[in-house]
């Protein structure tokens, strides 16, 4: 279970350009929930989702993950319990390194490293059976530099390597936003059988509405670093993108009348 | 070219390669452009020569310099990570202290080792002359230190070391502490350096303050030389490639300073190395143009001319 409260976070405080990117932000996710989050650019989602990697230390505010406090853990702390793909096909994976290299860190991931070898033919046997899930031919390539595949290749690899170890929480980031629609369509058919297939409970970032109300059980709308919007089971179960949008647009226009009136006191 | 000036040549050039071995693992592995070199060589050679002078055993002197070697590489690192000073900066300042340090584990600008004992001096019962001992003492020296770091690099622990420098945030998620990584590497880079330092005197017989000037550059030239002429994607090659590298280093310099035609004396010596590492650098670049100049030579791999 993850439980994020009261999250504050400022970019460049006392600056001109300072940044006030999440405002209060609470999100309690339950074990085994698949939960979207949508927002506007500049919502706080990608914040959002680096706060709980670590990635970003919160100003105020508390993240546990499964009742342990992890809110001053740097990222590498929190990688037994957070696995994550990034939004940048070549950000997730280690271009100069070989798939096979790749799939033997992420295998070790969040645990102590040694001085054993860092792949040998069980782990080989296992990382090939895993890639020929994805039909892509990889599992006859793990000597090829992960620099040699197309973007989509990478995330879908991405994604297994997240799934190779047990997490607390998978971290999604907009992980198809840089993919051709087929590709990406691809990619997020993995992601539903990889989440459903190990129960995991993941939060996914994305910009596309459809796409939010077409995975996961629960979807979370977020708008100046809070959430405005939190709906599952039948409410959301009826839920089409116009109806969103005019959820969207509703709040927002709520969010503007507080702000006139703040600003007339 | 004589074969004892041949062979003077593969002695240095073999020191020179754990330089190569150090800078490859700081410059290409971590990707930390690390200066310290420049002061951890003369460093380890301090060590070596003052401890042997003392009186203590040449092995244990060498050791000393090794772990000198690597404390210089882990404060240049940690410098960098935890106080957040620029890899290059961090780097200069450590080689700049290092000059008054190694100043003062010598007590004076130089020490000489003329009748004391060596590493070498210890595999005399061979027989072989001087000369041929010294280069296959270092050849198992450096062929040890290349099959360890081989070894190093394909366990997980050095897996972790690479993906620090390939993507850091990436290894960060998978739980890898990426400063630690940096200052155990750049630990290791310079224990090597330190090392080759410490062989250096040994082999020379002497100390001096001013011989780890250009360090650096020898050592980044013998990489660059090895990649250019052993370009290879497996790391056990590219390893070899840089001890390849500073052997031909040495040997184009020895050959350009004892060719009388070409009129260049010893102080000629770091202008011949720009010279050599400038066309090193652009020979990647245009192999496709010298192979259309040169039919039926695919590579443009310099060859090397024994002097008859």
């Amino acid at each position: 279970m993850l439980q994020a409260q009261a999250l504050e976070v400022t970019f460049n405080p006392g600056t001109p350009i300072e940044n006030h990117v999440l405002r209060g932000l609470d999100l309690t996710i339950p074990t085994g929930q698949f939960v979207t989050v949508i927002g506007s650019n500049g919502a706080g989602k990608s914040t959002f989702l680096n706060a709980i990697s670590g990635d970003l230390l919160v100003d105020k505010g508390s993240i546990k993950i499964d009742g342990q406090d992890v809110t001053n853990k740097t990222a590498w702390q929190r990688a037994d319990q957070v696995a994550r793909v990034f939004q940048d096909p070549m950000a997730g994976t280690c271009e100069a390194l070989t798939i096979e290299e790749n799939m033997a860190l992420a295998w070790k991931r969040g645990a102590r490293r040694g001085f054993h070898f860092s792949s040998n033919r069980t782990l080989r046997e296992l990382f090939r059976e895993k890639l020929s899930i994805l039909k892509l031919g990889l599992e006859n390539r793990l000597a090829d530099r992960i620099g040699l595949l197309s973007g989509g290749q990478r995330q879908a690899v991405s994604l297994l390597m997240a799934s190779l170890q047990p997490s607390r929480i998978l971290l999604l980031d907009e992980h198809t936003a840089a993919l051709d629609p087929k590709t990406a369509a691809f990619v997020l058919e993995l992601t539903a059988k990889i989440v459903e297939s190990s129960q995991l409970t993941a939060m996914m970032v994305t910009h596309s509405m459809r796409q939010a109300l077409d995975y996961g059980s629960r979807t979370v709308m977020l708008h100046a670093g809070r959430v405005i919007l939190d709906v599952a089971g039948s409410d959301r179960a009826g839920l089409d993108v116009p109806d969103l949008l005019h959820m969207f647009e509703k709040t927002r226009g709520e969010k503007l009348d507080d702000d006139k009136l703040l600003l007339a006191a | 070219m004589s074969l004892i000036a041949s062979l003077g040549a593969i002695e240095i050039g073999l020191i020179f390669g754990l330089v190569a071995l150090g800078v490859f693992l700081s410059f290409r592995v971590i990707n930390f452009p690390d200066l310290t070199v420049d002061g951890s060589f003369p460093l380890g050679g301090a060590v070596a020569a003052a401890l042997i002078v003392a009186g203590l055993d040449p092995f244990a002197a060498t050791a000393a310099a090794i772990v000198a070697g690597a404390a210089a590489g882990a404060l240049t690192a940690w410098l960098n990570v935890r106080l957040r000073i620029m890899q290059l900066l961090a780097s200069i300042l450590v080689m700049i202290a290092l000059y008054s340090i190694n100043l003062r584990v010598m007590g004076k600008p130089n020490v000489a080792l003329i009748n004391d004992p060596t590493v070498f001096t210890l595999f005399e019962f061979a027989g072989l002359p001087d000369y041929v001992l010294k280069p296959l003492v270092l050849l198992v020296i450096v062929i040890a230190a290349k099959v360890l770091i081989d070894l190093f690099f394909a366990s997980e622990t050095g897996l972790a070391m690479r993906a620090t420098g390939s993507n850091p945030r990436m290894a960060r998620a998978q739980g890898i502490s990426t400063d630690k990584q940096t200052i155990v590497g750049l630990a290791l880079s310079n224990a090597l350096v330190a090392l080759a330092g410490a062989l250096f005197v040994q082999s020379q017989g002497g100390a001096d303050i001013s011989m780890g000037i250009g360090t650096i550059v020898i050592g980044l030239a013998a990489v660059i030389i090895g990649e250019t002429i052993l370009p290879a994607r497996s790391l056990i090659i590219t390893t070899a490639a840089c001890i390849v590298g500073a052997l031909l280093y040495r040997f184009f310099i020895a050959l350009a300073l004892n060719s009388d035609f070409i009129g260049l004396q010893a102080q000629d010596l770091n202008l011949v190395t720009a010279v050599l590492v400038a066309f090193a650098l652009l020979v990647p670049a245009y192999k496709r143009k010298l192979a259309k100049l040169l039919p039926g030579k695919s590579k443009a791999a310099p060859v090397i001319v024994k002097e008859a």
